[in-house]
């Protein structure tokens, strides 16, 4: 273990980009199969 | 496996259990994360960095598990024509590709303080590195088969077989070459209780790693949706415009 390292600012970083990224791919995700279903309803209706 | 093959039937499953296995994961994803970020203890050698380990795990066995779904999907696609099995691989494609990025720049920010190095060229960070690349070219085949409209994915779920070769390099990459990588630390016997492991680091990995599970089946499902809804939407105007054509 390299000493003289901040080790909990490599673990807040790690667990910032493992919550965000995943918060990010989840949400992309839901929104565009809401979009992507309403999208089929609408074109039901032409 | 064939019962699922009608869109619809496939659809009326999916639609109840999209958001709980968004919702539930997510909740106990978040609720381990918290644990081990907050009251997980430091480990003797590894210090506090040994934290980042219920990320770096579960992200590196969905990224494996995402291709594992690929090739199996394909597998399903080439020899019995199961008409959802492309459109699950394609939709294991993003959250896989995710996964395994996520285990790198994870691993990266661990082996810096562990190692004293961002990077490393051994076998099983640099088999790791080929899985990502491997699932950005899947996707590009993917989109460009699914652009030209002939539906013609047999390619990709050619390259989605042979990719699969991958896999077991990584797993075995610790065992086969020197690695700064440790070997691997759990296997079955985690599950008679012989883990070299101790037991709140073992329970907490296992714990994230069905949290992220829920939510990657819950990605893989709303993707799967969002493709059919194209599909279908995009048949829909075809032959409204064909409709037109004819009048």
């Amino acid at each position: 273990m390299h000493e003289g390292l901040n080790q909990l600012a490599f673990v807040y970083a790690a667990y910032a980009v493992g919550v965000g990224g995943t918060l990010a791919l989840v949400i992309h995700s839901w929104t565009a199969m809401r979009r992507a279903e309403a999208r089929r309803e609408r074109s039901r209706e032409l | 496996m064939h019962g699922f093959a009608n869109p619809a039937r496939f659809l009326r499953l999916a639609r109840p259990i999209t958001a709980p296995l968004l919702l539930i994961g997510g909740a106990l994803t978040l609720a381990v994360l918290a644990w081990g970020l907050v009251s997980a203890p430091a480990e003797q050698l590894q210090g506090e960095t040994v934290r980042i380990l219920f990320i770096h795990v579960p992200a590196a066995w969905l990224g494996m598990g995402g291709w594992s779904v690929i090739a199996l999907a394909s597998l399903s696609e080439l020899v019995w024509r199961h008409p959802l099995a492309g459109i699950a691989a394609r939709a294991a494609a993003l959250p896989g590709a995710f996964f395994s990025l996520l285990c790198l720049v994870t691993g990266s920010l661990w082996g810096r303080p562990a190692w004293g190095a961002w990077w490393v060229w051994d076998g099983r960070l640099t088999s790791m590195l080929v899985l990502f690349f491997l699932y950005c070219a899947y996707i590009a085949l993917a989109d460009a088969a699914e652009r030209s409209g002939q539906g013609n994915t047999r390619i990709a779920a050619i390259f989605g077989l042979v990719g699969a070769v991958n896999i077991p390099i990584i797993h075995y990459s610790v065992i086969w070459w020197n690695s700064l990588h440790q070997p691997p630390s759990i296997g079955l016997s985690a599950l008679s209780g012989n883990s070299p492991m101790a037991p709140e680091f073992l329970y907490g990995l296992l714990a994230a790693t069905l949290g992220f599970s829920l939510l990657f089946g819950g990605v893989v499902l709303a993707r799967m949706r969002t493709i059919l809804a194209d599909q279908q939407t995009e048949a829909r105007l075809r032959r409204r415009a064909m409709d037109y054509a004819d009048a």
